[in-house]
């Protein structure tokens, strides 16, 4: 059982980094929202997992993303923080009656309400760290946090998208 | 110490997240160095292969419009050699007939300097695979590398202008740092009236530039064109950077304001041009050693 959740893990992993650096990294909506959907891997890591576990995996995942995106160590550096964040995030959100052993964050999962609230927030503040590394420094602060906030949106739209479109409730990758 | 290795394992989190953190500024500083090579990057054998084959999928989609750009730089091409082989037809008639114009001889002087200046710069063309243009350090993978002739510091055009310069480069790909990065500065000057400026991208805009350091003596308009200056044995002199289109200066400003246009257009570069600079170590070395004379 735990040899197929690692291996649907791998998969997905190739798949999202796949998608990402081939398709997504081309495109750029109104010159400032980006889409990094890539973080929906790590979001989506079941809800037991440890914290050194996940950010582990969300520095390996940074480093992939960064050597297509030739930056590199600034989308490592963002998902290790949004990974250590993650845990404590969870934990807040805690539904009533705690998490079922095995859940996957997802919307089939616990609803749309409480996925937005459990990943809105995340998405954005990778999004902050990552455009704020990038641009090394607060010179275009606002230019900065637009690109984070417009990006927020894109990428949330199209989590949301793929969640619909691939993680129904019978069915899930 | 039973107590220091409780209290590091309590904290195991929070320090394994402060040394992952830390490994990535760490990255991320040694990769802002401008002169680097790594693995981690797009010219490595996994990532270059990669985006070389989804570059050949894409490739379809655009054909039509490279090759009419293609086109339009061949005929621009034979242009130029019809009208350097008429100029050349011409002196050689003179030579033969006129031995002992005074003018002439000065003219093959410069024609044989000229060819100098030619053979100093080794030109190499190369595919684009891989770009970004709206990041604030951008890059451009191509599918030439050091198997093909491509070394670190090379300066890169396109059919337009000015592109980037080569960062790093791999057994069959390489990495160009673009124009549109943070640390990208071009020594160049203004066409008409030659004086010295840099162009450096400001960070928001792929389609414009700031031109920095022009002084207020200097008589600036709309419409100049920007070329580089050759001071820097990167690249060659008059290569088009861009075309002035704002000036502002304020009452008590030593420098203008100037926005220029970028000469290339970064969204559609296809193919670009590397020039290699067989006269840059020596360039390099003496100017080293005059600055050295003169700093004593």
């Amino acid at each position: 059982m735990l040899n197929k959740g690692i291996i649907t893990q791998i998969f997905s992993f190739i798949l999202y980094v796949l998608v990402q650096v081939l398709l997504l990294k081309n495109i750029v909506l109104f010159d400032k929202s980006f889409c990094f959907l890539y973080i929906a891997f790590l979001l989506l890591i079941p809800v037991e997992a440890k914290v050194l576990g996940l950010m582990v995996v969300g520095f390996i995942t940074g480093l992939a993303i960064d050597t297509f995106y030739d930056s590199l160590g600034i989308h490592a550096a963002a998902s290790v923080f949004i990974m250590f964040v993650r845990n404590y995030w969870l934990n807040m959100l805690t539904p009533q009656g705690g998490y079922d052993s095995g859940t996957v964050p997802t919307i089939s999962s616990n609803g749309l309400r409480w996925f937005t609230s459990y990943v809105l927030p995340l998405i954005f503040l990778h999004h902050c760290v990552l455009f704020l590394l990038e641009s090394w420094g607060f010179g275009l602060l606002g230019f900065t946090l637009s690109k984070a906030f417009f990006s927020t949106c894109f990428t949330y739209i199209v989590m949301l998208i793929t969640q619909y479109l691939f993680y129904t409730k019978k069915r899930s990758l | 110490m039973q107590r220091l290795f409780l209290f590091l394992y309590q904290y195991r989190a929070f320090l394994i997240f402060l040394f992952l953190e830390v490994i990535c500024l760490w990255l991320i500083v040694r990769n802002n160095s401008f002169q680097s090579a790594g693995f981690f990057n797009s010219s490595n054998r996994i990532a270059g292969n990669l985006l070389q084959s989804s570059d050949n999928v894409s490739d379809y989609f655009n054909l039509a419009d490279v090759n009419n750009n293609l086109a339009a730089e061949n005929a621009r091409l034979k242009q130029e050699l019809e009208a350097l082989n008429s100029r050349l037809q011409y002196l050689k008639l003179d030579t033969t007939y006129e031995t002992t114009d005074t003018t002439l001889v000065t003219d093959i002087d410069t024609l044989t300097q000229d060819s100098l200046q030619i053979e100093k710069y080794q030109f190499l063309s190369a595919k684009v695979i891989n770009k970004s243009v709206r990041n604030y350090n951008n890059y451009i993978t191509i599918n030439k590398g050091r198997s093909e002739g491509v070394e670190p510091d090379m300066a890169v055009i396109g059919n337009d202008g000015v592109v980037g310069k080569v960062k790093a480069a791999s057994q069959h790909f390489a990495v160009i740092t673009s124009v549109l990065h943070s640390d990208f500065q071009i020594s160049s000057k203004i066409d008409k009236t030659g004086d010295l400026c840099t162009a450096k991208w400001p960070g928001n805009d792929p389609y414009h530039a700031e031109l920095l350091f022009v002084p207020r003596h200097v008589e600036v308009e709309v419409g100049d064109s920007i070329v580089t200056s050759g001071y820097n044995a990167i690249f060659p002199e008059g290569v088009p950077v861009g075309v002035v289109s704002d000036v502002e200066i304020t009452e008590d400003a030593l420098f203008y304001n100037i926005t220029i246009d970028l000469a290339s257009n970064f969204n559609e570069i296809g193919y670009v041009y590397l020039i290699k600079n067989s006269l840059k170590t020596e360039q390099d070395s003496i100017q080293q050693e005059a600055e050295k004379f003169y700093a004593q």
